[in-house]
């Protein structure tokens, strides 16, 4: 028991003060700090107080508690990575977009004639946000 | 005239004097698809425009910069035509004759003229696209991967918008998004060169592979959602509206 809170403490409080420092450096945006603050602060409840995992548990009909932990964790880390691949995704959209633009700006400036007719409208430059499904 | 080139310095200076001979009064515009080689200096000395996208983008991300060019520079046609020449540019008043009816123009390989031999996996990935989208176009369509086609006006705001970067997207995936936004498609005949250099990749696990590829392409884009601005939607059928080509 003693060894649960021991171990669950450190990782947490570890995992804050990094999170803390990664802030402070600014290489971390607070978006993605706030769900890994929740997920240490989880973690800590949890070692703190092991009866809720018993309560739980016993609640939902699982027989080894910890069987719920690792169900729980593994669908977080699921939940998470799933969300970074959305991001990255939205990320190579803009970039495409971006690369898009520099080629044709490049273009322009190679090619001043073909800038006597370019109409440049306000809402073609918002292609990237219109694939932000 | 679009030339979307990755690597082709050894035929895109010929394909792009090829295609300023036949047809003088086009523009040609080489978008270089962050090719590591010679193609943009080559075809630049050809005579073309060159767009060099700073990384590779693929066919589809060459597009969509080049309708993008040509919907801020009001031209009216977009014609497509690979740079390693194995697109005749003989065909290429032929497929912009075409869009006087409709929206989008392909050029087919198996439509009668012309001799193009595959591996089964690919046939058979090249019949169920066609069939399939012939159903969606109302028009019979053989040949839903070619490279060489002639866009109208409509098709052009459109591709501006939703070129699709993935793999086989810039040849099915744009012919569903044409088509479910209401773009209407025909195909004509053309032959095909064989290429100036290189092979297509032909074993049967990549003939396989296609196959899949191209039904998850096709079955993603008909569930997708094209949002288009509405003046695309209720545009009539395209009219020459003066501009250049």
């Amino acid at each position: 028991m003693r060894a649960n809170l021991i171990l669950g403490l450190i990782g947490s409080v570890f995992t804050l003060v990094l999170l803390f420092e990664l802030l402070r450096r600014k290489h971390l945006r607070e978006k993605y700090a706030v769900l890994w603050v929740a997920v240490s602060l989880l973690t800590l409840a949890v070692a703190a107080f092991p009866q809720t995992i018993y309560f739980l548990s016993d609640l939902i009909g699982v027989e080894v508690p910890v069987n719920l932990l690792f169900f729980v964790a593994s669908m977080l880390l699921l939940g998470i990575s799933v969300h970074h691949s959305y991001e990255l995704g939205r990320l190579e959209d803009r970039t495409r977009a971006l690369a898009e633009e520099v080629a044709l700006l490049r273009l322009g400036l190679e090619h001043p004639e073909t800038n006597r007719e370019a109409t440049l409208q306000a809402d073609d430059w918002s292609v990237s946000d219109h694939q932000d499904r | 005239m679009v030339l979307p080139a990755l690597n082709e310095a050894r035929s895109v200076g010929s394909v792009v004097r090829d295609v300023r001979d036949r047809c003088p009064d086009y523009d040609v515009l080489v978008v270089d698809d962050g090719s590591t080689d010679e193609t943009a200096k080559r075809a630049s000395e050809a005579g073309a425009m060159v767009c060099s996208l700073p990384f590779n983008l693929g066919v589809g991300g060459a597009m969509r910069a080049a309708y993008k060019f040509a919907l801020r520079h009001g031209y009216d046609v977009v014609v497509q035509v690979d740079a390693d020449g194995q697109h005749d540019p003989a065909y290429i008043h032929k497929l912009v004759d075409g869009l006087a009816d409709v929206d989008l123009v392909v050029g087919a390989r198996f439509a009668g003229i012309g001799e193009y031999r595959a591996a089964f996996a690919r046939r058979l990935a090249m019949r169920l696209l066609a069939s399939v989208l012939s159903r969606l176009a109302d028009v019979r369509l053989t040949d839903v991967t070619s490279g060489f086609r002639a866009a109208g006006p409509r098709c052009i705001e459109l591709f501006a918008l939703h070129y699709p970067a993935e793999y086989l997207g810039d040849t099915v995936e744009s012919l569903v998004i044409a088509l479910r936004t209401g773009c209407s498609i025909d195909q004509m005949p053309v032959e095909m060169r064989t290429r100036s250099y290189g092979a297509p990749s032909q074993s049967a696990f990549r003939a396989t592979l296609y196959l899949a590829r191209a039904v998850a392409a096709l079955s993603l884009a008909l569930v997708r959602q094209w949002p288009v601005p509405e003046e695309i939607r209720d545009a009539e059928l395209p009219e020459s509206q003066g501009h250049h080509e």
